[in-house]
């Protein structure tokens, strides 16, 4: 009995909740799912043996991958976590890729085919230091060595098995090492490096056992700066500490010797001080002034002779051996809308192996890193692929002359996210390709009806899905009537907008933005944040709208800001400009110009309001609204939240009559000693809410929701806490979490959760907050939630006054009023972590809502708002089942039909965007991270629209059938009532 | 019947109407047959008449109270079948209800049809009516009472306030985090 009594309360769930599970043939039909790596850092390919030929990378975003040669697809790719950079990567064996990554810290070896992990170990040094990766050739009991330094200590580890055959320390040195090198043929290893930075340090050290052989030293009064450059196996180049002496070092047989030519004896003009790129290609190096590139060949005994400058954008890759004593390696430059790709012999300057000139589009920018590989013609002379990275982190294979293959790698490392509207179908724009004629699609109903009646053949079914798949409707450049197909415009770290269409995830346009480009007044420029700015409706239906890039010239709080407009419908950047002024804050205010702009209050560092945009229109609003705009400020390093208000034009020097001064309203000061703000959160800006009031069925009841957009959610832990879970006891852990209206700082509602800590993910929507967090008493995670009710309109239950309008419901409210409050929560475990959480928005906010849960599998898992009700309880009266409440669990479920993601990850999983479409039962879900999945979510299923699968052509067909059987039917009876007369 | 009135506009030269009791002398050329006296027949049957018309309009009195009280019966069993219905909404309850409501409606308007037979210069009418009426009210009142049981009335404020738009609000205020 104690069995069946849960499997009982089960069945009532499950028959409760709609169950969002998707069949196997409707996968792809409205969702995508692409799979980017990020900017590489390192390729590595591989290409001698027969097969499949593939590159591997590694990536700034902590990726390691190996890609098709041909396609550019991904074999495979492992995400190593954010603090897992990988340092190093090569080779070995020709099976195994070993990478070195967190700080020398992790060595592992992965199977090249199918990137199953092979071993792992942990290499441990005495002090942090530069980490380098050294495969050697030398072969110590049957084992591949591969040379690591890493963390002040040397470790010659088996490639095999990961077994650390040796190691040396070099604590009681001030090595800064700089290079590991092992002449050819040879077994043993030079570690060169710089000591208190004016010593030069040549180790020689045995391979075979990790024995130290000679230890030289000199010293330089220059001193070193940089990085260095290794011209010969024995001879490297370096810049002294004002950059203007180049230091030609020779070890060669353990001798130490250093040569000194300014750059001023090569080049006459020499603009200032000079960068090494580091490289170490035989008998060449290349420094940078400035702009200028120049190429320095070492001619025998430290001679140095200018080979080129070059005042062009270059790019030098990777030398590359393809014959015994032959090196080559390529050079990248930009002309004009082309780039030059050159591979030159190294000791060869004048003699180009291969000169190409590529068309490349001019949204990529510059390139950023070339990576050589060469491949052996069948007339025996050599061809080379070169891979390169651009500016905009995108990924090219070019060969013979061509771009073979592409990869928007850019679009792994989003910053912001907004939605567009399609242009309106109008006689102008042209969406003839994608349409079909009439008998394709009769051929099309045919084929699906014949699967309604079961008597499609395999072929046919094949063909019918291919088609669902491939929907024209789907991807046309045009707004549909149920709001599916829109523009999806993403701001990426490289500064790079692109806009992705939601019926098929392609890129609809991509534009590097000019304002985010590294320019004269901007150096680091910095993309920030992205909104609509302009959004025709009604009245501008003709205008295309604009979205507002918002970012900064460098990574700090006071740099100057940058505003960027660019057209949404062709990517076209509208205008742009560099502010006098920092920018700490963006807000959208709720009105817009006639043109349909939307007023935003740009606050800068000093805590001056700035208004956008700059037109008299504007002002005149912003007067108009001048004393119901409030602003607040949340300062988490020292737990200080701030409201203020508009107060008067501002009395810098410049006139700017845009410009206003604040002054400060409320402040609330959390003790520093025991709370730390970790987590805030508010309404969405553009949520629609249907009804203000909550029913409750059981006695026909009503409450009143407090819907307010000027309410802020802050959780807030002990300093201690802060850290990672499972570092403090529960008793000197708490989690207190503040319910705060922005306009007057009244805190409506507090609580603390004893023995609980971050991290805090949370959702405010409606008149409800549900966030999670950490139980260290019951070591599980938990979700709560808290709604608001807004008590003093609860007596508003007359119901002929209700029918005649004499009700204050729907009259303006005012913060000022203090309408009291009263909040219900209730909290429940929850086995996941969370990465990032959001809820379902829908149009006109009728349909109930789900919860996007990002779960840390990197999935998304949508969870019902009903499990989520303050009013659950463990034995529901029959009314309140009927109303929908669920019987009280201590934990939420987890179905595993509600994977909106299904089968499929987004790695890396960063945040969850929800879009209304305008059907109101459905809306359109885009997670990112590394991956962009996209789908159409419906939280109470398609109510308002036939599905997919409906036939049309079999309605089409019984409705003919139908009217046939009328009209013979009638012809029948008449014929019959003749017959009867006549008798 | 169509055909007989064809034969007899063409086909009947001549017709006598046994049923012709007006004490005038037929209006035709035709003389009356010999022995048929128009004014006796009247005489006889007079008092046997008057006695079959007393009884026809008590027994069309009688007739229309039954009528009058049909609809109780109807209201026992639309009781009874409301109480199988239950309380809940769904589509047998729903139909029950919507008859409940329909027959007392049509009937209603019906009532005159419904006592047209019964109509008589001495047979008094509106009592029967009235009852019908009162009982039909009754059933209408029934329905109601079974619509309001399900939920489906707007008596409760929630009624009417589910469909109000949130109220606005006059402030705005934005911010947050430094960005």
């Amino acid at each position: 009995m104690a069995i069946t009594y849960p499997i009982f309360l089960f069945l009532i769930f499950s028959s409760l909740v709609p169950i969002l599970s998707l069949y196997e043939d409707q996968v792809g039909l409205t969702d995508w799912h692409q799979q980017y790596i990020g900017k590489v850092k390192q390729a590595v390919f591989h290409t001698h043996k027969t097969g499949r030929k593939r590159v591997v990378v590694s990536t700034e975003l902590n990726v390691i991958a190996t890609l098709d040669l041909r396609r550019g697809e991904i074999f495979w790719r492992h995400v190593l976590g954010s603090n897992d950079a990988v340092d190093g990567m090569d080779i070995a064996l020709g099976k195994y890729v070993i990478t070195l990554s967190s700080e020398g810290r992790v060595l592992r070896a992965w199977n090249l085919p199918d990137g199953q992990m092979v071993w792992e170990s942990s290499l441990h040094g005495p002090k942090h230091s530069k980490s380098l990766l050294l495969m050697t050739n030398l072969i110590i009991e049957r084992n591949n060595v591969v040379v690591i330094f890493s963390n002040g200590r040397l470790h010659a580890v088996s490639c095999v098995d990961g077994e650390v055959l040796w190691n040396k320390d070099f604590e009681a040195e001030s090595l800064e090492v700089q290079q590991v090198i092992q002449p050819a043929g040879s077994n043993f290893v030079y570690i060169v490096g710089f000591a208190a930075s004016s010593q030069f340090e040549m180790y020689q050290i045995n391979a075979r056992n990790g024995e130290l052989l000679k230890h030289e030293n000199a010293a330089f009064s220059g001193g070193f700066s940089g990085q260095v450059s290794l011209v010969s196996s024995e001879t490297l180049v370096a810049l002294d500490s004002t950059g203007l002496i180049l230091l030609v070092i020779s070890f060669h047989e353990g001798k130490i010797s250093i040569q000194h030519t300014p750059i001023s004896n090569l080049v006459e003009d020499a603009p200032g001080p000079a960068v090494i790129i580091p490289s170490s290609t035989m008998g060449l190096f290349a420094i940078r002034m400035n702009a200028v590139t120049i190429f320095i060949r070492v001619r025998g005994k430290g001679m140095l002779e200018v080979a080129e400058k070059v005042n062009r954008e270059t790019t030098i890759g990777n030398a590359l051996s393809i014959s015994e004593g032959q090196q080559v390696f390529a050079l990248v430059q930009h002309a004009g809308r082309d780039i030059r790709l050159t591979v030159k012999l190294a000791h060869d300057w004048d003699d180009d192996l291969l000169k190409e000139s590529i068309k490349m589009d001019q949204q990529r920018g510059l390139v950023h890193k070339v990576f050589l590989n060469n491949y052996v013609r069948t007339d025996r002379s050599h061809g080379f692929r070169a891979l390169i990275v651009m500016e905009d982190h995108s990924l090219l294979l070019l060969q013979q002359g061509t771009i073979v293959w592409s990869r928007e790698d850019g679009l792994a490392s989003i910053i912001d996210v907004t939605t567009s509207e399609l242009p309106v179908e109008r006689a102008g724009v042209s969406v003839a390709k994608f349409e079909l004629n009439l008998f394709e699609w009769l051929k099309g109903h045919m084929l699906k009806l014949k699967g309604t009646l079961m008597l499609a053949s395999p072929e046919d079914i094949a063909a019918i899905q291919y088609m669902r798949l491939q929907s024209s409707e789907k991807s046309k450049m045009t707004r549909d009537h149920n709001g599916f197909r829109k523009l999806i415009i993403v701001l990426t770290r490289a500064g790079k907008l692109f806009a992705l269409h939601t019926g098929d995830g392609r890129i609809v346009w991509s534009r590097l933005l000019q304002s985010l480009c590294k320019s004269e007044a901007c150096q680091h420029p910095i993309g920030l944040y992205l909104c609509p700015w302009q959004v025709p409706h009604h009245h501008a239906l003709n205008e295309n709208p604009f979205v507002l890039v918002v970012g900064r010239c460098f990574q700090s709080p006071d740099a100057l800001g940058v505003l960027s407009f660019v057209d949404s419908y062709t990517g076209k950047e509208l205008s742009s400009s560099n502010l006098d002024h920092s920018i700490a804050r963006v807000i959208p205010l709720p009105f817009t110009d006639s043109t349909e702009q939307r007023l935003h209050l740009l606050i800068d560092a000093d805590k001056k309001a700035h208004f956008y945009p700059k037109t008299p229109e504007a002002i005149g609003i912003v007067r108009r609204e001048f004393s119901n705009i409030y602003w607040y400020s949340v300062e988490d390093d020292n737990g200080i939240i701030k409201g203020y208000a508009l107060k008067s034009k501002c009395n810098s020097n410049v006139a700017d009559k845009f410009c206003f001064d604040a002054s400060e309203l409320w402040s609330i000061v959390l003790p520093s000693e025991s709370e730390k703000i970790i987590a805030t959160v508010t309404r969405k800006l553009n949520e629609a809410v249907h009804t203000q009031a909550k029913l409750i069925a059981a006695d026909q009841d009503v409450m009143y929701k407090y819907i307010s957009r000027n309410l802020l959610f802050v959780a807030t832990v002990a300093p201690k806490a802060s850290c990672e879970i499972g570092s403090i006891t529960p008793e000197e852990s708490w989690l207190v979490i503040y319910l705060i209206d922005t306009v007057t700082g009244r805190v409506l509602h507090r609580m603390t959760h004893h023995g609980s800590q971050g991290p805090v993910e949370a959702v405010f929507s409606e008149n409800w907050v549900v966030y999670h967090y950490f139980n260290l008493r019951a070591h599980r995670y938990e979700m709560s939630v808290i709604e608001i009710y807004d008590q003093s309109r609860a007596d508003n239950k007359d119901v002929w006054k209700l029918v005649v309008g004499k009700h204050n419901l729907t009259s303006p409210i005012s913060s000022y009023s203090r309408s009291e409050v009263v909040t219900k929560s209730q909290s429940y475990f929850f086995t996941h972590s969370l990465k990032a959480i959001d809820v379902t928005s829908t149009a006109k906010g009728i349909t109930s809502k789900q919860l996007l849960i990002g779960t840390i599998g990197d999935q998304v898992l949508a969870l019902d708002k009903r499990f989520l009700d303050p009013r659950r309880s463990a034995n529901p009266t029959q009314v309140e089942r009927e109303e929908g409440i669920i019987p009280l669990t201590d934990s939420l479920p987890i179905i595993p039909q509600s994977y909106i993601t299904h089968n499929l990850r987004v790695e890396g999983l960063q945040g969850i965007i929800t879009v209304p479409a305008k059907l109101e039962s459905t809306t359109l879900v885009f997670a990112y991270g590394l991956d962009l999945f996209f789908t159409h979510f419906a939280p109470t299923r398609t109510y308002d629209s036939l599905t997919e699968e409906f036939s049309y052509a079999l309605l089409l067909i019984t409705i003919v059938a139908l009217v046939a059987a009328i009209f013979v039917t009638w012809v029948l009876s008449r014929r019959k009532e003749l017959q009867d007369r006549w008798r | 019947m169509e055909k007989g009135k064809g034969v007899m506009g063409s086909g009947r030269r001549w017709a006598v109407d046994f049923s012709d009791n007006s004490t005038a002398p037929s209006s035709r050329d035709i003389p009356d047959p010999l022995g048929f006296n128009r004014a006796s027949v009247d005489q006889d049957d007079s008092t046997v008449s008057r006695q079959k018309k007393d009884a026809e309009s008590n027994w069309k009195a009688q007739k229309a109270w039954e009528v009058a009280q049909a609809p109780f019966k109807n209201l026992l069993m639309m009781g009874f079948m409301m109480w199988m219905a239950g309380n809940t909404v769904h589509l047998f309850s729903i139909g029950i209800t919507f008859s409940a409501l329909w027959q007392p409606i049509s009937a209603l308007q019906g009532v005159g049809k419904v006592f047209e037979p019964y109509k008589d210069s001495k047979v008094e009418l509106l009592g029967p009516k009235l009852l019908f009426i009162a009982l039909n009210l009754g059933g209408l009142a029934l329905g109601v009472w079974k619509l309001n049981t399900l939920g489906l009335l707007p008596t409760h404020a929630s009624d009417w306030v589910s469909s109000l738009p949130p109220a606005q609000e006059v402030e705005y205020s934005g911010g947050g985090i430094p960005l």
